[in-house]
């Protein structure tokens, strides 16, 4: 019972950082229909921007504390919202009108620019994340947790709070989703598409820096190549909750955190990584619309 | 002079293929053994043969079908890593019954090796079937996602067998495959791919590459044919993946087909032109040479790669050649009573 209910907490604090990310890929799918592939390592630059952020504030005062916590994930978003707006700027916008499968190389060609770009530049060996914040045990019953896995879900769960605010509480959230069920009418009815979608890459990047921070607060050894994984994973959570749903993506999330902390608990763990793709492979085949989405068909 | 019998025709051009392969193939063990420098060329030529075969063989996907796979490197494990259990547990000791250097030796170790490369080939097309049909009933894009992910799962199924040298890689696999062999599944790929192509199969490819659901429309069993496309690419990759498991030094390791390899070969396919096979040969045989040719510059290998991606999306989305074949720029002859060839759809 015990390792249930902790397995159950691991995999809700792996599975919101999933989440996060998630979100990126939905919000940008839902418009564009593109994958962008690249939202991993947008994952993976802000956390090499907490990395030299926390280590250039530790030098100015060597106390781990909230504050700077928050002041490096404020760098982080930051420096991330700048990149993905270029992203989009340079690789994805004059594509906007040619050939999915341009779109879909360019996709892959920026995600393999940011990784290898990414060795050249921070180094190809893996780098210690700064420890922000003191780790505390705490233990609840028989169950233990630490003040990071709080952190994380404190976090997540106000940053979805926001997000769920911005999408269906503001102007701007209602341009997103008016961009994303009918491109060329939202822009007869006056709405800023291009704005939009800079916006939508913007704010999907931001996400992924708070959860590039988060993951590194909790796996502090980062590497260029560190976003592969997690940013395949919460694809796969994407689609598992309907990519294009953003509350399913916070799902999916959940879901695919919750099966990894489960498999990695059990004999079965070196088979970790490749358990989500074969749920991928299984939704794709039994419920390809995911679990909230709708099932649309192809107009032409 | 009286017209022979299309199979009798088709077998002497067979049997003069086989005996120039063979004859180049001694020539270059010949060089190599008076020249022992000659074997790292002899290597890179074989390289340069493999890379052909699977860029050709992704191109019949991505180019001629227009579906995105990123597991070509995966579908390339599976044939390696199954060909060479196959020869290392079953097929050489059989082989080693034989008195070394006899002639019965020889039949047995090159019979028995087809029938690895092909029992390789066959699991990878299995596997292929296995990965492209859910992904292949929905929209493209979902294919290169699960492609990507089939890497993952290969590379952690290596990982977990320790019959197969898990992380510590797999080595002592007989050193069975030589430049005919090589060359000769490289020949086979291009003629499989240039005749799929004018065949109606092939139209089927291109009319889904033009337009999937006009093509719908019009009666092609998409699902099917996209299958179809994905299978016989995979086939052919695991057939390109037994030869490079058998190619001395003869040695897996199970990093080795992670989509960092595949995506070399996405690479040669787009730079070549998606749908051209003169292309990806072309852009096989000058991307291979130049990987050994700039060892040093290996770093920057990949940041290039994607760069040139990028911008030729950007100015140049069909590729180098576009989807024209290099005989296209020929001056056509004059005097042939043959119907000019079909060129393919008129887009661009």
């Amino acid at each position: 019972m015990e390792t249930i209910l902790q397995n159950l907490l691991n995999g809700i604090a792996l599975g919101s950082i999933y989440a996060l990310i998630a979100l990126g890929y939905t919000m940008v799918y839902g418009i564009l229909k593109l994958i962008n592939f690249a939202h991993g390592d947008v994952f993976m630059v802000g956390s090499y921007a907490g990395f030299y952020a926390g280590n250039a504030l530790m030098k100015q005062s060597n106390h781990p504390s909230v504050v700077h916590l928050a002041l490096v994930m404020l760098t982080s978003m930051l420096a991330c919202a700048m990149l993905g707006f270029t992203i989009e700027r340079v690789a994805y916008r004059p594509l906007r009108n040619a050939p999915r499968i341009a779109s879909l190389i360019t996709a892959i060609g920026v995600s393999f620019f940011l990784e290898y770009g990414g060795q050249l530049v921070f180094g190809p060996d893996p780098k210690f994340f700064p420890t922000l914040l003191d780790k505390q045990v705490l233990h609840f019953g028989s169950v233990t947790t630490t003040n990071y896995q709080l952190i994380v879900l404190g976090v997540a769960i106000v940053v979805m709070g926001v997000l769920q605010w911005i999408v269906f509480g503001t102007k701007f959230g209602r341009a997103m989703r008016a961009v994303s069920f009918n491109f060329e009418t939202a822009a007869l009815m006056g709405i800023p598409v291009d704005r939009v979608i800079s916006l939508t890459f913007i704010l999907g990047s931001t996400l992924a820096a708070v959860g590039g921070i988060l993951f590194s607060l909790s796996y502090p050894k980062i590497d260029p190549l560190m976003g592969v994984l997690p940013g395949l994973k919460a694809f796969v959570s994407a689609v598992l909750g309907g990519i294009g749903n953003v509350p399913g993506a916070v799902v999916g999330g959940i879901v695919i955190g919750i099966i990894e902390a489960f498999v990695g608990g059990s004999p079965l763990s070196s088979w970790r990584d490749a358990i989500t793709f074969v749920i991928l492979i299984l939704i794709l085949l039994f419920r390809p619309s995911g679990l909230f989405g709708k099932y649309q068909a192809e107009k032409v | 002079m009286k017209k022979l019998p299309w199979w009798l025709r088709d077998l002497m051009y067979l049997a003069v293929f086989v005996a120039i392969l063979l004859g180049i193939t001694y020539g270059l063990d010949a060089v190599a053994s008076v020249y022992p420098v000659m074997r790292y060329y002899n290597r890179i030529l074989a390289m340069i043969g493999i890379n052909i075969t699977l860029a050709v063989s992704l191109n019949i996907i991505n180019g001629h079908a227009g579906q995105f796979s990123l597991g070509h490197a995966g579908f390339m494990g599976v044939g390696a890593y199954m060909s060479a259990a196959l020869t290392f547990y079953t097929f050489a000791p059989i082989v080693a019954k034989y008195p070394e250097g006899s002639m019965q030796a020889w039949i047995a170790q090159n019979g028995l090796f087809l029938v690895a490369i092909l029992a390789g080939g066959l699991v990878a097309a299995i596997a292929g079937y296995l990965v492209g049909l859910p992904s292949l009933r929905l929209r493209g894009d979902y294919l290169a996602i699960v492609t990507l992910g089939f890497g993952e799962i290969i590379r952690v199924i290596i990982l977990n067998v320790d019959k197969v040298g898990a992380a510590r890689g797999f080595s002592g696999i007989p050193t069975w495959a030589n430049f005919f062999w090589v060359y000769f599944f490289c020949v086979m790929t291009i003629l499989i791919s240039i005749r799929l192509v004018a065949s109606s199969v092939g139209r089927a490819f291109l009319a889904i590459r033009e337009d999937e659901i006009a093509a719908n429309a019009m009666g092609v069993d998409t699902t099917r044919f996209k299958v179809k496309a994905f299978v016989i690419g995979s086939f052919l990759a695991g057939v390109a993946g037994a030869l490079f498991a058998h190619y001395p030094p003869a040695y897996l390791n199970p990093t080795a087909f992670t989509f960092l390899r595949s995506f070399d070969l996405v690479v040669m396919v787009v730079l070549g032109g998606l749908g051209s096979i003169s292309g990806s040969i072309v852009a096989a045989v000058v991307l291979t040479y130049l990987q050994e040719g700039l060892r040093a510059f290996s770093e920057y290998r990949m940041v290039v790669y994607s760069l040139v991606l990028i911008i030729l999306m950007r100015t140049r989305p069909q590729g180098l050649l576009g989807r024209r074949e290099l005989w296209d720029f020929l001056p056509k002859r004059k005097d042939t009573t043959a119907p000019e060839r079909d060129s393919g759809p008129a887009v661009d």
